[in-house]
């Protein structure tokens, strides 16, 4: 019983699982962790793309739940890291060739090799979020700051708390600072007293991460600005390692208007 | 003129009015989870409030409100009941 298990939801579909799935392997592997990242969504297989791994695929994790391969046999070693695997979801199959207590299976199987397993989940509510949720020891949640996707954030957060892995934690993904700013987007303080819940980290919307994506190199490896995406990947990795990093400052700079409407308002 | 609105802050801004929005969807989803607490519950709940107080306090049955919210992960229900100006206690009828 080493690994912390940690799986990424979201009830919404689109927000950034995913992304945030790859990029969280990626920082914690660059810390010198043992990770495997395991895709739970069958039939609509995505992390391996994300990290560039999808010409190595030969088996995946419906073969090892049904007996046809070893699990070391379906971890795809990242070699641009010390220690990281993907384990791929099956592309032909549905949800409901894995059951929850499969996932436990395996999960108690890499726990003495790893430090980490980051299970991507699918959208949803079904039968691929209870499988994804079943063996983890730390569920974590994201949102967009955006209407649906909190909503949807917090039926999660509910059915988490009911399946007694919660409360979770909370990573809000493509804020958008000038947005913020201007009034535009909900704020981080907005989504906090919605959904009452721990902050684990705030990724800004960042055009590195679709060309990251086209090129299949998670941003967290690449060294950008302090406000990026790589940044605050990299910041919650360190904040799941128990080190004190504070939240990325994404405060635009004060333009004008702004200045001058809080100055008209008397603020 | 709805830049002018906006710089003077008349109009309400869109966070604002997603972040209400979501105050109310959410008391409605939560208490789909938790035991279905519907409007019509509410009024019910508050005439019996107003029956139980009248016959301690003189209040005022018209502006008692009684809310469902929902600020942190717990729900609360909240009655604010004014009570009739210099009427301590109900003069026995
Ligand atoms: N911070 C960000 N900045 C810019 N684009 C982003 C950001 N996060 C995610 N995206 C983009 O949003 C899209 C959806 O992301 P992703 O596939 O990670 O979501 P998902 O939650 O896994 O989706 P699904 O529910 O379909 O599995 C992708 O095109 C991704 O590149
Ligand atoms: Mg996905």
């Amino acid at each position: 019983m080493h690994a912390k298990v940690i799986t990424v939801t979201s009830g919404k579909g689109g927000v950034g699982k995913t992304t945030v799935t790859a990029n969280l392997a990626a920082a914690l592997a660059m810390l010198g962790k043992r990770v495997a990242a395991i895709d739970s969504d069958i039939g609509l297989r995505n992390l391996d793309v994300v990290m560039g791994l999808e010409n190595r695929i030969v088996y995946d994790l419906v073969d090892v739940v049904e007996g046809r391969c070893r699990l070391s046999q379906a971890m795809i070693r990242d070699k641009r890291f010390a220690e990281l695997y993907l384990i791929p979801a099956a592309q032909t199959r549905d949800k409901m060739a894995v059951s929850p207590s499969d996932m436990v299976l395996v999960c108690d199987q890499l726990r003495p090799d790893m430090d980490y397993v980051v299970i991507d989940s699918p959208a949803g509510i079904e039968r691929g979020f209870r499988n994804a949720i079943a063996p983890a020891d730390q569920v974590i949640v994201v949102t967009n700051p955006e209407v649906s996707a909190v909503r949807d954030a917090d039926r999660i957060i509910g059915l988490i708390e009911a399946e007694e892995k919660g409360p979770g934690q909370l990573i809000i993904n493509r804020i958008k600072p000038s947005m913020v700013a201007r009034g535009d987007m909900l704020s981080i303080a907005d989504v906090l007293d919605i959904l009452a819940i721990d902050l684990l980290g705030v990724v800004p919307e960042d055009e590195a991460i679709l060309i990251s994506s086209n090129r299949g190199l998670p941003v967290a490896m690449s060294a950008t600005n302090s406000a990026s995406a790589s940044q605050a990947f990299r910041n919650i990795a360190q904040r799941l390692e128990g080190n004190d990093v504070p939240i990325l400052d994404l405060a635009p700079q004060s333009g004008i208007l702004s200045r001058l409407r809080n100055w008209v308002r008397g603020e | 003129m709805r830049w002018l609105d906006r710089l003077l802050g008349r109009e309400e801004r869109s966070s604002s009015v997603a972040k209400t929005r979501l105050q109310m969807v959410l008391t409605h989803d939560r208490g789909d989870i938790r035991g279905d607490i519907s409007p019509g519950l509410i009024e019910l709940i508050k005439d019996d409030i107003i029956k139980v107080i009248a016959e301690h306090l003189a209040i005022d049955p018209d502006n008692v409100v009684v809310n469902l919210t929902r600020n942190s992960r717990e729900s609360r229900l909240v009655a604010e009941i004014p009570l009739q100006e210099n009427g301590r206690r109900k003069r026995p009828t």
